[in-house]
């Protein structure tokens, strides 16, 4: 457990820099919870970038990259600390993990498909990721309720940016509406994986937070974001309506996860040691 | 109508953006961009124009509703006030026997 004497302030700027130089290391526990926390935020800040150049509109090229920046800011906090525990850097964690050393949720690596199926990603995760980061600020652990802290503010604003489009795709044009239906149809079978307990979490106790406690709050809230949209509930619009098996936290991936890795890690690979 | 967007002939409309700074005393023309809506339109402003400068308020305004002065018209529209003195009370001489003024 970390000494609470260590506790950064929401206020004080938090960076990966700063965790790292505090070196206060996270039980073996901690650290692989940090280490899914902290994939999500990656992998899900590797597919937004994809975006970058290539928004609907200029504007929506910088919102999106901007809360790509804030995702990869976190994974960079979480990161940092999980690699305290192993003697390892966030590099180490980043670049040079194989497939099933990565332990995010399965959602995250969907591919990005057309605008309203990234929406619809972010619509899901932001949402999941806001009640999360809420309830973390309290955690026994000094480091994480730091990190909570300061990404809840962020994670906030991505909430409204995807509540926004959800409903002016839903209630735009014919078109538009068809899309975002079909964007929540692919994404959601995910969603179940995002609020599955194990071993791991309840082991954490007070540390972490339990998934399966962020369900009905997540269900309320998306909910009442699909009624002003006017949009039935995914799994009832004739579409595919399955639920995902996930796997995700035990390294178990759909097959998009294998190409992004090695388009993100190529680099690194091909030049260990380099800095730039 | 159809929203804004809704085909290549309708792209989004052009949105003037004004942003009071946390310590600024008036709201101060930044610049403009493209949103299909108001609402949209002051979250755009807030990524491009308020990422290093937290505890704003935005103002956003359509474009086409700003008149504009002519500017071809400067010379009569902002013509010097040089030479107009008499304009200003302080140019008349106090008249005689005119109390308490």
């Amino acid at each position: 457990m970390s000494d609470q004497s260590f506790r950064i302030s929401a206020g004080d700027a938090l960076t990966a820099e700063k965790i790292t130089e505090a070196g206060e290391k996270p039980t073996e526990a901690v650290a692989d919870y940090a280490l899914r926390l902290g994939d999500d935020a990656l992998i899900l800040a590797q597919r937004l970038g994809w975006w970058i150049a290539r928004a609907p509109e200029l504007e929506e090229d910088v919102a999106l990259a901007n809360i790509a920046l804030d995702q990869l800011g976190h994974a960079r906090s979480f990161l940092s600390y999980a690699a305290l525990a192993w003697g390892r850097t966030e590099d180490d964690l980043a670049y040079f993990r194989t497939e099933p050393e990565f332990v995010n949720v399965q959602l995250v690596e969907q591919p990005n498909g057309d605008f309203a199926h990234t929406i619809a990603r972010q619509f899901i995760v932001s949402y999941y990721q806001f009640e999360l980061y809420r309830r973390l600020v309290d955690s026994s652990d000094a480091t994480l309720a730091a990190i909570a802290a300061k990404a809840v503010k962020e994670v906030d604003y991505h909430r409204d940016h995807a509540t926004q489009w959800v409903l002016r795709l839903a209630l735009g044009t014919e078109e538009s509406r068809r899309r975002m239906i079909a964007g929540l149809g692919v994404m959601w079978p995910y969603v179940d994986e995002l609020f599955r307990d194990d071993e791991l979490v309840v082991s954490l106790g007070e540390a972490a937070v339990l998934p399966s406690s962020l369900r009905e709050d997540f269900d309320t809230m998306t909910g009442a974001v699909r009624a002003e949209a006017e949009l039935e509930h995914p799994a009832t619009d004739g579409l595919r309506g399955f639920v995902a098996r996930g796997g995700g936290r035990d390294g178990i991936h759909t097959e998009f996860l294998g190409p992004l890795l090695a388009e993100m890690q190529v680099l690194a690979r091909a030049h260990p040691e380099a800095t730039w | 109508m159809s929203s804004p967007g809704a085909d290549e002939t309708e792209p989004w409309p052009l949105w003037e953006v004004f942003v009071r700074s946390s310590r600024g005393l008036s709201h101060l023309h930044a610049g403009s961009l493209h949103a299909p809506d108001a609402e949209m339109a002051v979250r755009n402003a807030r990524d491009l124009y308020t990422r290093r400068n937290e505890g704003v308020s935005i103002w956003v305004v359509r474009s086409s509703d700003i008149t504009a002065s002519d500017p071809d018209a400067k010379g009569a529209f902002f013509e010097s006030p040089r030479g107009k003195e008499y304009r200003h009370a302080g140019y008349y001489t106090e008249s005689e026997g005119v109390k308490h003024l």
